[in-house]
């Protein structure tokens, strides 16, 4: 599609590396040859706790190396313990990596892994994150530094003079982040000089973090990272793959490749922790809130603290005087949860939106209009005015084009042959965030402008905005100008994360390009570092409405999703054909939360029982019939010079519970406990 | 993983070393090889036997080789008319690049996808005999409520097995004793306390060939699975069955299960109680009561026994409708 002048953005202009990829000819981490390369396996620990005594490699096989702590150079320590590998006895979980062997196949490798014998003294574990576990504990902050516990008014006291209240607890457990493409790494040193191929969502961050482990200075540390295959959050910052491929180039002074296989991807990359909610919500017959609470209960490892944020959205989606969000924590002998899409957000919506469907059958409401009913003027918690929030237009223009009006409010009424069918419907917010990056942009003689800045392309478009953003700021067709980003030594950029990407490093390219034209220079960089920080950051949020219709086999209890539709309102959108595709993968994924997901845990072992992608389900084609995302046209000047709101992770936050809610319509069953599973409903159905 | 020899087998009486396995399809076998469940010291690569070809019985049944693709197994002509329940099992499972792979003799020969034994580093009495057996008290879900033991409540995960116990298809293997012909029901042990050995089968015996006699009411015919997600997923409960119905009473019908045991489950007991009786849904409830009697379910998985009840009712409710 040719973009002409003006207004490159908005326009549907298809993935720049499209042809690349699909013809095989774009290049991953581990696709780069390399000279007498050698491949690394990671040896995984066969227990949640205890002690790693003695590693006795089979000299029979052909290892190049065995790095185990008693033999591994020492590591600087950084903020992520998880990064000092192969530098303790001490074992904090099932699958910790505690050794790397390294040989000239993959195949001798991953052998001698197989044979590789661990002397280990195992220790008492605790594996189950509960309600009463005696270590709960409240966090200082939730991530990434919200306060862990707010309250206004008097929630007890609202609650016990309701006319109609809900106290539900819902449940969500261990879902992992699979990225296509698995972390990957190959790092080769040149001199005193590291270069890392390596699939991450954050170059400039991988450099600089692994540089620190290998005491050198991020310049000194070179990261390339052209095309990744999907991050979900998992590759959000240097994961134990980039310093094992480090560690093992220096020792063996090879190249050395080190691939993450499947099933090591559900214990060392991070994953969403399981969490325990309960909600009370209180209301007038009218529907009206009078109080809100939500506190959510999730799990940690010993090695880190990651306390996920999931009653935060709590804190702004509906207005009541009476509140309290909290949060609990415990430490626990697995693996370290970390980011995955909608941290925060995906499960905590499951919990406030599903119980805002238990109100609405108990009020004898219709959910749409409980919704726009408790809808807040200002922030809620700070009184903080909304740069823009378009919820209640989501719902309404949303059900319009769904067609929920003449919708039976009562569940278990509509049957087709074996099929119970219901419609469900549940909101959708994410923060809009921007984080400091830098840009360059450069007048070449050939009348084009090339653009540079380390920002990382999941596979979500980031390359093609960019460049339609640069060529508006230009003033000139997207075709004159050639973007540059996947790599450390480019200008600084953000994390690709939080839904912050395209604002952060497209406004970093504004601000290069209009520089270049004002300053009349044949090249301009552009820091935004002092503007992002003067920005506010409460009153920022795009919002979304997720309808969806379930069907529901009376035989066997199977759910099947007959249509999802989701309407946004997440500022302007800059490109309809990559926007579309992020706000579909989200609701996906949001399905899969629902229905398939699940890591499976067995207490006896501390250990998620399945942990390849035949055990752990994610929607297949033929479980996604009808879907389709729309949005409304939304300007806000407030935020950054493209007005735009993060669209990354929205579509998964809200969709789970419009799905839940829609079984709950079709079978009149509540489940509680995701996924919702045909033994769920069997008896039911 | 492993290193391993390779060669082709050229004739049927090549024998088969000590460690070595055949090799055909390898949608499984590689699969448990790279993940170390599977050691063998040689493959012996069995495609280029001629086994391929699908062809009529003097008495009106089927003849498949063993090397025929399950793709192809379910497309044929004779089998979509004559044993619609294979045709649609087949399609049921796994997905179309699979299928493609897969053979008829493999598929039966395919383990169990039971998470403990698919993973090298887990206690499990088949893959490490005598390290006991962590689904009792772990994930069973998916596991066994007939048939099982306390050593293994493995599963058998083939739909297209389950489809040939009902049809009571007959496998005809050869080897070193020399060639013998096996009813599909006795193919598969049940694991009592030596779970490690899936089937009846000597070593260096390979099925050659897979024979269904002639049964014409299993036009009438059909397959029904039950799973977690709309496709490319292993069954949590089926039911394969062929009816003979005649003013209004069953004449004849055949029943098996599958996802419910180690191996695919023939259900007999119910077969035996409904021939004679009404061809009505408390009939069809009754006889999947009497043949579930027997199940012994644990704690997540007793959900089994509905699912199995409301399958079997459904299929053989939807086949005598279609007498009407």
């Amino acid at each position: 599609m040719t973009a002409t002048m003006p207004g490159a953005v908005g326009a549907p202009l298809a993935r720049l590396e499209g042809p690349e990829k699909v013809s095989g000819t774009a290049r991953y981490a581990a696709e780069y040859p390399q000279d007498d390369v050698a491949y690394g396996w990671v040896v995984q620990s066969p227990v949640p706790c205890g002690r790693l005594d003695a590693v006795l490699a089979d000299p029979l096989a052909d290892a190049v190396a065995v790095l185990w702590h008693g033999n591994a150079p020492q590591l600087t320590a950084v903020e992520d313990p998880e990064l000092a590998v192969l530098q303790s006895a001490r074992i904090s979980y099932r699958g910790q990596p505690v050794a790397l062997v390294v040989a000239d196949t993959l195949e001798a490798a991953r052998r001698a892994a197989q044979v590789l014998q661990l002397d280990i003294t195992a220790e008492e574990h605790d594996a189950v994150l509960r309600t009463d576990h005696p270590d709960l504990y409240a966090p200082e902050t939730v991530n990434p530094g919200y306060p862990t516990e707010t309250t206004a008014g008097d929630v007890e006291a609202a609650l016990a003079t309701a006319p109609v209240s809900v106290d539900v607890t819902y449940r969500t457990p261990a879902l992992h982040n699979n990225p296509m493409e698995p972390h990957a790494t190959i790092a080769r040193w040149d001199g005193d000089d590291l270069v890392l191929h390596d699939s991450n969502q954050h170059p400039s961050g991988v450099a600089a973090t692994v540089g620190e482990v290998f005491g050198l200075p991020p310049e000194r540390v070179h990261v390339i990272t052209e095309h990744v295959g999907g991050g979900f959050g998992s590759k959000g910052t240097a994961r134990p793959n980039a310093v094992l491929a480090a560690l093992a180039a220096k020792v063996t002074g090879r190249p050395v490749k080190v691939v993450l296989p499947r099933q090591a991807m559900f214990s060392v990359v991070g994953h969403r922790t399981p969490t325990v909610q309960r909600l009370r919500l209180g209301a007038e017959a009218d529907g009206t809130l009078t109080a809100i609470e939500h506190v959510a209960y999730s799990q940690t490892s010993r090695l880190y603290e990651f306390a996920e944020q999931t009653a935060v959205t709590t804190r702004h989606m509906y207005a009541a005087p009476n509140r309290r969000t909290a949060h609990q924590l415990v430490r626990l002998d697995m693996p370290t949860p970390r980011w995955m899409r909608a941290p925060g957000e995906a499960p905590g919506m499951l919990g406030l939106e599903c119980a805002m469907d238990e109100l609405a059958a108990e009020l004898g409401m219709d959910p749409i209009e409980l919704r726009i009913r408790n809808e807040p003027a200002v922030e809620p918690e700070g009184g903080t005015p909304f740069t823009s929030r378009h919820y209640v237009e989501c719902l309404r223009a949303g059900a319009e084009r769904f067609g929920w009006s003449g919708r039976d409010p009562r569940p278990r009424q509509r049957r087709e042959g074996d099929w119970w069918i219901g419609t469900g419907v549940a909101g959708a917010s994410y923060p809009t965030m921007a984080q400091p990056s830098t840009a360059r942009v450069r007048a070449l003689d050939d009348g084009t402008f090339e653009v540079a800045i380390g920002a990382a392309d999941l596979g979500t478009g980031a390359r093609t905005i960019l460049t339609q953003i640069a060529a508006d700021a230009l003033e000139v067709p997207a075709e004159r100008v050639r973007i540059r980003i996947g790599d450390s030594t480019l200008p600084k950029a953000s994390v690709a994360g939080g839904s912050s990407g395209s604002a952060s490093w497209g406004w970093a390219v504004t601000g290069a390009c209009r520089e270049l034209r004002s300053s009349g220079q044949s090249e301009a960089t552009f820091d935004t570092t002092e503007q992002v920080q003067q920005q506010e950051t409460e009153g920022r949020h795009a919002f979304g409405a997720h309808f969806a219709e379930v069907r529901v086999d009376a035989v066997t209890g199977e759910v099947r999703v007959s249509r999802m539709f989701g309407m946004f309102a997440a500022g302007r959108i800059l490109n309809p054909r990559t926007a579309r595709s992020q706000f579909l993968g989200g609701m996906i994924m949001g399905m899969g939360m629902a229905l398939h997901e699940e890591g499976v845990l067995n207490p006896a072992m501390g250990a998620w029982v399945n942990h390849d992608l035949a055990g752990y389900h994610i929607p297949a084609h033929a479980d996604v019939e009808q879907i389709d995302a729309a949005w409304l046209d939304e300007t806000d000047d407030q935020i950054n010079p493209m007005g735009s709101k993060g669209i990354g992770e929205i579509g998964i936050v809200g969709s789970p519970a419009a799905i839940v809610n829609a079984v709950w319509h079709a079978t009149g069953v509540r489940v509680r406990d995701l996924p919702v599973r045909l033994d769920k409903l069997l008896g039911s159905a | 993983m492993k290193t391993f020899d390779y060669r082709t087998a050229t004739a049927l009486d090549d024998g088969l070393e000590p460690g070595a396995v055949f090799l055909a399809g390898g949608t499984n076998l590689v699969d448990l090889m790279k993940l170390g469940v599977a050691t063998p010291d040689m493959l012996v690569d069995v495609n280029r036997l001629p086994l391929g070809e699908v062809t009529e019985t003097p008495d009106g049944g089927l003849r498949i080789g063993a090397a025929v693709r399950n793709s192809d197994l379910a497309a044929d002509p004779r089998v979509r008319s004559a044993y619609p329940v294979l045709s649609q099992a087949l399609l049921a499972g796994a997905s179309g690049q699979l299928r493609n792979m897969a053979t008829t003799g493999g598929n039966l020969l395919q383990r169990t996808r039971c998470p403990y034994f698919m993973d090298a580093s887990k206690p499990c009495n088949k893959h490490a005999p005598g390290s006991g057996c962590p689904a009792r008290d772990g994930d069973h879900r998916n596991l066994a409520i007939l048939g099982g033991s306390q050593a293994c409540i493995a599963t058998h995960p083939s739909d297209m097995a389950v489809a040939l116990a009902a049809l009571g298809a007959v496998v005809h293997v050869d080897g070193p004793a020399g060639p013998r012909s096996i009813a599909v029901t006795d193919l598969h042990r049940l694991p009592g306390d030596t779970p490690e050995r899936d089937t009846v089968l000597e070593h260096g015996e390979l099925i050659t060939a897979v024979e269904l006699p002639a049964l014409p009411f299993a036009a009438r015919s059909a397959y029904r699975k039950a799973r977690d997600r709309a496709s490319y997923a292993f069954a949590v409960g089926s039911v394969a069955a062929a009816l003979d119905v005649a003013d209004g009473e069953v004449r004849d019908v055949r029943l098996a299960f599958g996802a419910v045991a180690p191996k695919p489950w023939r259900a007999f007991t119910a077969e035996q109680q409904l021939r004679g009786r009404p061809a009505t849904k408390e009939e069809f409830l009754a006889a999947a009561d009497a043949e579930l009697a027997g199940a012994q379910p644990l704690r997540d998985n007793a959900y089994k026994i509905s699912l199995l009840r409301n399958l079997t009712a459904a299929v053989l409710a939807r086949l005598a409708e279609e007498v009407r």
